[in-house]
């Protein structure tokens, strides 16, 4: 087990090796010259200069790809061109604010959502089933920004429940976080319930559910804990790994509420050509998926004795 | 190759057979109808001035969904717009699927080295937000259109590579391809003409799931300023549309939005038929490729399926 994980922890050294190649390579070939955003079109030659030397763009670029590979090495991805803010702590008070957008519609969506797809799988095959599964089609058609577009201006602006946007820290956030959270979990619904509502009918049709039925165990035992069970395994893969992307939280979200998370800060920072931000919040999410990738693995093989972990 | 015809032939009656799938390919067929039309420049010129300003919708086919801010026919925006996405859904289409099909049937075939290689290289893409991605590489090449289209595409391939790459796995130690290597076929033939088409069936569902999250994704994109820059977009329509809803102009939001709710369930119908009708086996493993889910928190499921 503990020689597993550190192979696996070996394993990520490639990947991470890869994208900081390719960070590296997209965002000094990028068009834009961070230097000539800052200081506009008049700058004078020694203005420029003398930039580039403070943010070390003088230097070879395979010297500023070893200095970067430093950065990834000790978590310290400097400071921001443009707010001089140090990027750790922009990350962290970022990251705490994208969670607290994503992670409660997140979590209360998986329960009511497997809560739904269990109902629609045990109606199968009539009206109920044939209904939802029509009507998570038809929801799944729309545009997440129509869905956006429309509860903006109705429930907030037109019928005044919610504020437009905003924000507003501590707990002072709710009323501000309270319909961005009704968006996200209405949008996960038709999707979710279809791969869920999929995953709890393959259950149903296997064997050990014959032979609890054939044994005299009650429906609701079955369903509620023999496939509740064996159903987990596959909507766990589904969900852990998209945590990493929690932590993100979500651009469109952010944008249309004013929410000052890391995806905003990530839509600056690309509009700005702020490459430090870019490069270390990519280094950051790249690390984190990794990380739950293996944790995914691991919570199977806990949860799936017929997985073995070598 | 009578199983290859066999399974096809099946499919095509089986769809056939569906009232819902029909109309939703016929559907399919005006939209690309449309784009042609707006290919070889025979649509009516969104540019030209048909009314005053904010004109609410009245008879008349210029009039028919109103006019915008400047007095321009929505309608006529809508199938510039249509052109557009259709033209983003099979440009994007056409680098993903060749890509993932041949990477991961010569990683899936050759397996060693060239498999650590491929899985690497999808490992390392799939590690990074696909948003940051895609506006990384339209920066890179110049914002527009084909930036886009090549962004999406060269991303896009990712999930279809894994799913050829495990069949081809599992495929090249099966017997009819011992009996072609027999009989002489070498890798090439043996990859291309005996593996392939027992696993394309994959690659035209991922297609049709391809060109779905495409047309999502870059009206969502071209709504964040990343898309496409100029010519008409879903994208930049529903951008404009959003201030004027204040104002009380709702005809070229809900045009755009009816027009995109159209293709986008027609193609998600016709692929849910495909994948019942292809590989019933699928079913349920693939859907999430479709989301909207590159912008949101599900990526990651897309990643793993």
């Amino acid at each position: 087990m503990v020689g597993y994980i550190i192979r696996r922890l070996l394993y990520i050294i490639p990947t991470i090796f890869g994208v900081a190649v390719l960070v590296f390579v997209l965002f000094t070939a990028a068009g834009e010259d961070p230097v000539r955003v800052a200081l506009g079109q008049h700058a004078t030659p020694q203005a420029i200069a003398d930039l580039e030397a403070l943010w070390g763009l003088d230097q070879p670029l395979w010297r500023q790809f070893i200095s970067f590979l430093g950065q990834i090495v000790t978590f310290n991805y400097g400071e921001s061109y443009f707010t001089g803010e140090v990027l750790s702590e922009a990350f962290a008070s970022g990251a705490l604010v994208s969670l607290s957008l994503t992670l409660p519609p997140f979590v209360f969506g998986l329960v009511l959502n497997i809560a739904i797809a269990m109902m629609i799988a045990y109606y199968r095959d009539t009206w109920i089933d044939r209904f939802s599964t029509a009507t998570a089609v038809i929801s799944m058609s729309f545009s997440y920004l129509v869905y956006i577009i429309a509860m903006q201006y109705f429930l907030a602006y037109e019928f005044e429940w919610f504020p437009i946007n905003g924000y507003a820290p501590g707990w002072d956030a709710l009323p501000y976080l309270a319909l961005p959270w009704l968006i996200i979990i209405l949008v996960s619904i038709g999707p979710d319930v279809r791969i869920y509502r999929t995953i709890f009918l393959n259950e149903m049709q296997a064997n050990y559910v014959r032979t609890a039925r054939a044994k005299g165990v009650s429906e609701r035992s079955i369903l509620f804990i023999h496939i509740l069970k064996n159903a987990m395994i596959p909507i766990l893969t589904f969900t852990i790994v998209a945590v990493p992307f929690l932590i993100l939280g979500s651009f469109l979200m952010e944008r249309f509420f004013s929410i000052p998370g890391l995806g905003d800060l990530m839509i600056t920072a690309i509009n700005n050509g702020d490459f430090p931000v870019l490069k270390g919040m990519t280094m950051y999410i790249t690390m984190t998926y990794a990380l739950f990738n293996l944790l995914t693995d691991l919570l199977i093989a806990a949860v799936d004795p017929r997985v073995k972990l070598h | 190759m009578p199983r290859f015809n066999n399974l096809y032939w099946d499919a095509a009656q089986k769809l056939s057979r569906q009232k819902l799938v029909v109309i939703c390919l016929g559907i399919i067929a005006v939209y690309i109808f449309v784009a042609l039309l707006g290919i070889l420049n025979l649509l009516p010129d969104y540019q030209t001035r048909v009314a005053t300003g904010y004109e609410a919708p009245s008879l008349g086919l210029a009039k028919l969904l109103g006019t915008d801010i400047f007095g321009r026919s929505v309608l006529y925006k809508i199938l510039a717009g249509t052109k557009t996405a259709m033209l983003i859904g099979i440009l994007v289409t056409s680098i993903s699927v060749p890509l993932g099909v041949t990477l991961g049937a010569v990683a899936g075939y050759y397996g060693g080295l060239v498999d650590v290689g491929i899985v690497w290289l999808y490992t390392v893409i799939s590690s990074v937000p696909y948003i940051l991605m895609v506006i990384a590489i339209s920066y890179v090449i110049g914002k527009g259109l084909v930036a886009i289209c090549l962004a999406m595409g060269l991303l896009g391939w990712v999930g279809l590579c894994r799913l050829i790459r495990s069949e081809v796995l599992k495929n090249r130690n099966l017997e009819y391809v011992a009996a072609a290597r027999v009989i002489g076929a070498n890798d090439l033939q043996i990859i291309f003409r005996h593996i392939l088409p027992n696993v394309v069936h994959l690659a035209i569902i991922s297609a049709s799931l391809q060109i779905l999250g495409a047309i999502k994704s870059e009206v969502i994109l071209t709504f964040l300023g990343v898309g496409i820059q100029d010519g008409a977009s879903w994208g930049s329509m529903i951008s404009d549309a959003t201030g004027e809803l204040v104002q009380g102009i709702w005809w070229p939001l809900a045009g755009v939005v009816f027009t995109m709710f159209l293709i986008i369930y027609a193609l998600n119908v016709v692929s849910d038929a495909l994948r019942d009708a292809l590989d019933p086996k699928l079913r349920g493993s693939t859907e999430v490729v479709e989301e909207d889910s590159q912008l949101g928190a599900k990526e990651a499921a897309v990643q793993k399926a």
